[in-house]
């Protein structure tokens, strides 16, 4: 595959490799924070390359892991009602809500559809003007501008059936939030997808504040590579900053027609992250003038008692302070078969990963 | 208008046995078939029978490459090969939705014996059933056979005699049927069309066997993929695998397609691919074997048996990283970001 093939490249790969390990000395812990690498890292060994003083731990950045369990109890209520159709991205129908999940109250009748965008949505929400189609906008910056886009497009084609469930969040906040926690971090791999709408700029207070090395990556095994690599020489050398290896897609401002439609729709509020608990202004809010689309004020529903799973360490794993084979679950009772925590379930999960791949 | 199948054609009425006469009969005429018996009776001399049994309830019913019917013969043709045997007779079940067009039911019967015929096996004996519109999805088929197999073949199934060097060779290009029928379903359309492998692989295991070489093992790659295969033969057992992600066949838009709905081809599903384990000492002679029948030419032999990493098999990333292969969970999900 032209312009794959080449990130993919063995000599290239072997190159970075040589480097990092003639340059690394002191040892160090760097964070990917998003699911993206989490699986790239996983599935070409890349762990297996790198040399004993580079410490890799995966973050909070997949989507589905980090969603509130009280969210999926909130779409499973409202899948029960006969005249609502959920439309999801795919990841989210296994993960386990606090007696159910989707995919079980799809077997028992409900109608759950996965889509693969939100265009699949608003579609099945005109081709069904008598049901009530409600789509769960989950994910950060990447998957936020269709959410906006799919509330403009309904607006304006008074397609007054759609509605979004949503739990969008955005990213910084929560890399802030772990070393406040007094996590030990050198450096991030920030997000590739997040940074190509929302920039690289955001992160430059971060990396000031608390003096890390932050470098947005491709997810090709040499962006990958590359990335730790420049991330070990800006630590070794004391230089921290935020810097670009993915620029192929990844501009300093980002995409500013997309953060536009996104700040035309929603609005910052704290929200509840799986294992990182309440972040101040780190969720998205459908603004007050779109609430007609907002699922969450359209539709009221008794949500059950949130009960959370015993034994799971999802939240440690999220932090990135300890691994999935430190659980007890992992492999025994936690599989992807049967997820306990959303972390087996999403490809991006770092237990998923680890699971399959080690 | 359009002819359609009614609940009455499953009464076992008039209208069944009209159906049967006018379309199964016709399609899959053979002599045991027109005596009409509730039971086929077979004359098989052997001391051992291979019987297996495959429900088909693909969606769609017609995809790039193949059918329901297509598949139902050699999904089941299959299975018996790759335990050693030699196919000779399969059962057709029925289940149709109400409103199934006449039409399309004549040309699933036609694929399947177009693909019998290639198979050299008959269709002896079947049965059919019509439910409910919304009971069951357009039309099901469950197809059952029955092989001989030669005594020195029985080990074969069980991957009993495999050990540390025996090689590994797949006999072509894989993910090829997931992707199509997951493009037809999506209705995706690609530059260049990817067509299911769907294929029966009787005479290319027969030509392999008929070689004389030493087949240790054969699995034929369908749900779970060539991943899931290999986790399975190293399960419980006191050696690994290594294969070579390199020298795994995958066609430029498989990958490519892979790349953007997030699945690993490693798992997906094909029709008309099987893994073989063959004595190390044989396997390029073995290779030339497959490659000369036309469902090998794009044979490869990907990896070996290992006495390292017992119970574990590893990939070699294109990198040269290393990895655990494991068993596929559920369902292939898509990336959401």
């Amino acid at each position: 595959m032209k312009y794959i093939d080449e990130f993919r490249d063995k000599a290239l790969v072997q190159i970075l490799v040589n480097k990092i390990h003639s340059v690394s000395k002191k040892h160090i812990t760097i964070m990917e924070v998003c699911g993206g690498h989490t699986m790239s890292i996983h599935k070409y060994g890349i762990h297996s390359l790198l040399p004993q003083t580079i410490n890799l731990v995966s973050g909070p950045g997949c989507p589905v892991c980090v969603t509130d369990r009280r969210f999926i109890d909130h779409a499973i209520a409202l899948s029960k009602r006969k005249d609502i159709i959920i439309a999801t991205y795919g990841d989210l129908i296994r993960v386990p809500g606090s007696t159910s999940s989707l995919e079980l109250q799809k077997a028992k009748g409900a109608d759950i559809r996965v889509v693969y965008s939100t265009l699949d949505a608003t579609k099945i929400a005109k081709d069904n003007p008598d049901k009530e189609l409600v789509f769960l906008g989950i994910g950060f910056e990447t998957t936020t501008p269709s959410s906006a886009l799919a509330i403009i497009e309904a607006k304006t084609s008074n397609l007054n059936n759609f509605s979004i469930l949503c739990a969008h969040k955005v990213m910084p906040p929560a890399m802030s939030a772990l070393i406040d926690e007094g996590i030990k971090i050198d450096g991030y791999i920030g997000p590739g997808h997040v940074s190509t709408i929302a920039g690289s700029n955001i992160y430059s207070e971060i990396a000031e504040k608390y003096n890390l090395a932050i470098v947005i990556s491709g997810f090709e095994p040499v962006d990958i590579l590359q990335s730790v690599y420049m991330l070990v020489e800006q630590i070794e050398n004391a230089e921290q900053k935020t810097d670009i290896q993915y620029t192929r897609a990844v501009k300093p401002e980002g995409n500013l027609k997309a953060k536009a439609i996104v700040n035309e729709i929603f609005e910052l509020r704290d929200d509840w992250w799986r294992g990182l608990g309440v972040i101040p202004k780190s969720g998205l809010a459908i603004r007050d003038q779109y609430k007609g689309f907002d699922a969450e004020k359209k539709f009221k529903v008794i949500l059950e008692k949130t009960i959370e799973p015993k034994g799971c360490i999802c939240g440690d794993i999220l932090k990135g302070i300890r691994k999935p084979d430190d659980c007890k679950l992992f492999r025994k009772i936690c599989t992807p078969l049967n997820p306990v925590g959303a972390c087996m379930v999403s490809g991006e999960g770092a237990c998923n990963a680890f699971y399959k791949y080690k | 208008m359009d002819k359609t199948i009614l609940l009455g054609h499953g009464s076992g009425g008039k209208m069944t046995s009209d159906l049967i006469n006018s379309v199964f009969v016709k399609y899959f005429d053979n002599d045991i078939l027109q005596k009409k018996t509730d039971s086929a009776l077979l004359n098989i001399e052997t001391k051992c029978i291979a019987f297996t049994t495959d429900s088909y309830v693909v969606d769609p019913v017609f995809f790039p490459g193949g059918d329901i019917g297509k598949l139902a013969v050699c999904g089941t043709v299959n299975d018996l090969a790759v335990s050693g045997a030699k196919p000779l007779y399969l059962s057709a079940g029925f289940i149709i939705e109400e409103g199934f067009a006449l039409n399309q039911l004549e040309e699933i019967c036609m694929s399947i014996k177009t693909e019998a015929t290639k198979a050299n096996v008959f269709i002896v004996t079947g049965d059919t059933k019509v439910v409910k519109r919304g009971q069951c999805d357009k039309i099901f088929i469950n197809t059952s056979g029955i092989g001989i197999i030669d005594p020195g073949y029985v080990d074969i199934s069980e991957g009993k005699n495999i050990k540390t060097a025996d090689k590994l060779i797949v006999n072509g290009f894989i993910g090829d049927h997931s992707i199509a029928v997951m493009g037809a379903r999506e209705n995706i359309q690609f530059e260049t069309e990817i067509l299911s492998d769907v294929a029966p692989l009787n005479g290319l295991i027969q030509d392999v066997l008929n070689a004389g070489h030493k087949i240790k093992f054969m699995r034929d790659l369908t749900r779970g993929g060539l991943a899931t295969v290999l986790a399975e033969i190293v399960e419980n057992n006191d050696f690994g695998i290594v294969v070579n992600e390199v020298d795994i066949p995958i066609r430029e838009s498989v990958k490519g397609l892979c790349e953007i709905f997030g699945y690993d081809p490693l798992y997906l599903a094909n029709e008309g691919k099987v893994l073989f384990v063959v004595e190390g000492d044989h396997a390029e002679n073995i290779l030339q074997v497959i490659q000369q029948n036309k469902y090998g030419t794009d044979a490869r032999i990907i990896g070996e048996v290992t006495s390292e990493n017992i119970s574990m098999a590893i990939l070699k990333s294109v990198i040269g990283g290393k990895r655990i292969i494991d068993k596929l969970a559920g369902e292939q999900l898509p990336r959401i970001c």
